[in-house]
This record gives structure tokens, sequence and C-alpha cells, in this order.
């Protein structure tokens, strides 16, 4: 995927094997981005692999900008490390955070997780190189992801997906403030206090 | 001029400012706390009016000896300072202080998010610090600065929305270049709303949650000492800068001013945001601590219906205007 989406030159004749700059920034970047991604899934220290995990949707944030969708690029990183990660962190330091290996935190599953990682990856690979086999961005012109052209686009060709997605985020947002609520209501019912949740010892 | 001489002389000319903006902030606050509680401040570091105070702390940070706690995460602990300072630096880049492309480091297309997006990456080196300190105070202060990020980033970002909605542009100089003097009563919602979950995202006074020393000792940062320390200091000053050069770019109209617009640009913006520097030094004397409970009511039943408010005010003007 990474060469063939990073393989775009002239429109007229593309070729693979005469890479310009940015292509090669394109490939090396997506391999440090997998890389990335790789140790996030495998270290068994459970803050290092949140941080790992900033590493590569920053890396994919690069490459967004390497394919000009400076928009994209930023709201990647707005959204997903500015946010998603924090998160994330948040919740693990509220938990457990222990400093160092975390061996109990293995769910034993690597194989079927690998077997549906490598199945999912190869269905996008195939539809994406399937999709975009003739489609070539001219990496050296005007930018074709701008602010403008996304707003357009978006707003023009696919605003029935757009507003279909903001329902669904309307329903999870409206569906989160019911079932908080609903704890909240039935805790004094049960006339127990809250058993304190299970405190693994921090450090 | 040269394309490369040109970049290599922006980038310089960023990082000076990057590194004596904060300390005149620095040394600002010294001297405008000492007067506003009635005493002199440092007097004797450099001679007059001890203007040296801040190098003199330097030379003193740069003294003390580098300690990692026996327990740390060594690697974590050792770069979250950089994390901390960084974005700053980057953020800078893209402010612009007069018109015209000569006065940016770099224009940015998205600019508006660029800033934001890159702003809520500084947390992340609080956070690291944090956890990785295996102290649980820092722990403590980690979490509370997640929990601020979280809470005021959605007002921050909804306030700079209404303003490029007003603008038709996320490009910070294009929203420069749109501005109208009335724009600053219409937007003045907004301005307050950003200026205060600015505030709250950098941790300063009244919302310094995640450092309140009579509880937390210094939250994420009580096991920094020397120069990280300093660094991490730094970051809270060039924080200070990158805020008040924002919020004058983004709502008092950065370069414009009622005289001089041509060649005199850059003092406006200079001089709006060193009076946001003056008016965060004075908070921070003014105001007591808000409790963690009480900043996360601000955030959510405050800023972010004012910041909707502004936005429905705005489009509402936007599509009457046009």
């Amino acid at each position: 995927m990474i060469t063939a989406l990073g393989a775009s030159g002239a429109t007229a004749a593309p070729g693979f094997l005469s890479p310009t700059g940015v292509e090669i920034a394109f490939v090396l970047v997506g391999i440090a981005t997998l890389g990335a991604a790789l140790v996030t899934v495998t270290t068994r220290q459970l803050v290092h692999a949140a941080l790992w995990l900033i590493v590569a949707l920053g890396g994919l944030a690069v490459e967004y900008l390497l394919l000009t969708a400076e928009f994209i690029a930023w709201v990647q990183v707005l959204i997903y490390v500015g946010s998603v990660v924090v998160l994330l962190l948040f919740g693990l330091m509220l938990t457990r955070a222990p400093i160092g290996r975390s061996p109990d935190a293995d769910s034993e599953n690597r194989l079927p997780a690998l077997a549906v990682a490598v199945a999912s990856a190869g269905a996008l690979v195939w539809v994406v190189v399937d999709a975009f086999r003739t489609t070539w961005i001219d990496l050296d012109g005007p930018a074709q992801g701008s602010t403008k052209a996304t707003g357009s686009f978006l707003f023009r060709n696919w605003v029935l997906p757009f507003e279909a997605l903001s329902v669904l985020l309307l329903a999870a947002l409206v569906g989160a403030i019911v079932l908080s609520r609903k704890g909240r209501a039935a805790a004094p019912v049960d006339g127990t206090p809250a058993a304190a949740p299970e405190r693994e010892d921090k450090r | 001029m040269n394309d490369a001489l040109d970049v290599a002389l922006r980038i310089v000319i960023v990082f000076a400012v990057f590194m004596v903006l904060p300390l005149v902030v620095g040394q600002t606050e010294h001297k405008v706390m000492a007067h506003m509680q009635g005493r002199l401040g440092p007097m004797y570091a450099g001679g007059f009016h001890g203007w040296a105070q801040l190098v003199a702390d330097g030379v003193k940070f740069a003294q003390k000896e580098d300690i990692v706690p026996a327990g740390a995460d060594r690697k974590v602990f050792r770069l979250a300072p950089a994390v901390a300072l960084l974005p700053y630096l980057l953020v800078l880049v893209a402010i612009p202080i007069g018109p015209g492309e000569g006065a940016v480091g770099q224009v940015v297309d998205a600019g508006i998010f660029f800033v934001l997006a890159v702003m809520g990456v500084g947390v992340l080196g609080s956070l690291m610090a944090g956890w990785a300190s295996a102290n649980k105070f820092s722990l403590l202060g980690g979490l509370r600065t997640a929990a601020q990020l979280l809470a005021y980033e959605l007002p921050m970002l909804l306030a700079a929305a209404s303003v490029a909605m007003a603008a038709g542009t996320v490009s910070l100089p294009g929203i420069l270049d749109a501005f109208e003097w009335w724009w600053l009563p219409w937007q003045i919602i907004g301005a307050l709303v950003f200026f205060v979950a600015g505030l709250a995202e950098l941790q300063r006074p009244p919302f310094d949650m995640p450092v309140a020393d009579s509880e937390i000792i210094f939250g994420a940062y009580t096991e920094y000492t020397g120069l990280r320390f300093a660094l991490f200091l730094l970051a809270e000053y060039a924080g200070i800068v990158v805020l008040c050069g924002l919020t004058t770019v983004l709502f008092l109209g950065g370069w414009h001013g009622p005289l001089g617009a041509d060649g005199l640009g850059w003092v406006w913006t200079l001089l709006k945001t060193g009076i946001l520097a003056f008016v965060v030094i004075w908070l921070r004397v003014s105001y007591p601590r808000l409790r963690e409970d009480q900043l996360q009511k601000l955030a959510w039943t405050t800023l972010i219906p004012l910041a909707l408010a502004q936005i429905a005010l705005t489009g509402i003007v936007k599509v009457a205007i046009n």
C-alpha cells in the first residue's frame, strides 16, 4: 500500500522506479509509523504502548501532510494525538499504570489478533489499491487537500454521509448521558455503597 | 532574497523570540506580582531593579544536579520536558506578527487547527512527567492535567471556530486580513471563552489545580530539578506568550491599530500581547484557586454553552450581513 500510494508523480507517466524526494520521505515515514504501531501492540509496558501510539498517529499525520492533505493532518493531530490519547492515558492512570512490565496485561490472543489484523489490513489495502489505481496526486502542484478543497468537497459531494455520521455521534452522546445517569440513579437504591474497585499496587 | 537564507533567517528570528519573550514575561511576573503585593521583588541581580534575576535563576538551574528518581521510568522522565516545550516553539512559527507574508514564520493554510492541535500536544509532556516520576503526587497532578485538558479543549476550539466562521477562513493571516473593528464587540464572548480556556490549558492560576502546592506539592513536576524543571517553567511562560499572541490574532485584530497600519503593525501585536500577558499575571495575584469540581463545572456548564451561543450569534450576523 505504501509504495502504491507513494509512487505518484507526473499525471502522464507515473513510474514506480524513479521516486521523488517526497515519495521517499513518504515511504520512510510509513515504515517508521508501521514500526511504532508494531511496538504499540507488542510492548509489555502499558503506558509505553499509549506513548508509542502517539508516535504512530503522529506519523500518520505526517503522511497526510506529504499527500498535501493539510487539513486532515492537523485534525488528526488535534483529535487523535491531542484528545483520544490523552483520554486513553487518563483512563490508564485512573486504573492501573505501573512503571515497568505488566505481564497480566496480555490476553493470550496474539495469534487470533494477528490473523484479524492481517485480514483487515489485506482487505483495506486491496480496496484502496483497487479504488485509486488510476488516480494520481500531483505532489508538486497546488495542494489538493487544502481546507477549502476539503470543505467544498465534503459539503457538496458528501453531505449525506456527513449528516448521517453526525446523527450517529449525537446518538452515542445521548446514550452515554443516559447510561451515566442511570448508574447514578440506581446507586442509592442498592443501599450499599459501591464496592471499592480492586486496586493493583500502582508501583 | 535567497530561499534557504530566508528560511534560516525566519527560523533564527522565531527562535530568538521564543527565547526572549517568555523570559520577559517571567521577569514581568516577578515585578508585577511583587508590586501588587506591596513589595519590591528581585532588586540585586544585574543592578537596575534586578533585571537579570531570570538569568541568575537560569545559571542556578544549570548548576543543579540532574536527578532521576530511582523508581522512575528514566526514558519517559527525561523526554517529558522536551515534549512540553517544543509544541509552543512550533506554534510560534505560525503566529503572524504584522501584515504580509514577511511577518509570519510560516504561513499555514489551516492555521487555527495547526496551533490548537500542536498546543494540545504540549499537555502530553505534563502527563508523561506525572506518570514517569513514580510518585503519587505527580500521578495525581498528571490526572488533573488530563481532566482539565479534556474539559477545556472543547470551548477553546468552539471559540476559535466562531472566528473562523466570521472571517470565512482558517488561516491566521487570512483572519487578520478580514478583520474589522466591530468584530471586537461581536466576538467578545468568544474572546473571553478562548482566553479563559487557554488559561486553564496552561494550568495558570486560578486554574492551577494540577500544580496545587498545598495539596500535591507541584503536581507532575514534583520530582524534577535543575534544567529539566527550568524547561517546564519555560514551557509555562512560552505558553503564556503563545496564548496571548493567539488571542490577539484571533480576537483583538493583531496588527490592526487605530494608527500606523503600515510598518508599525508588529508594535500593535506586541502591545496587545503584552497587555494580555499582564492580565494573566494579574489574575494569578488576584484570584484564588478553583477546586477541581468547580473547574469542571465552569468548563461544561458555563464556557461550552457560552461558546455555542457565540457560534450561533456569529452565524446569525454572518447571514444577516450577507
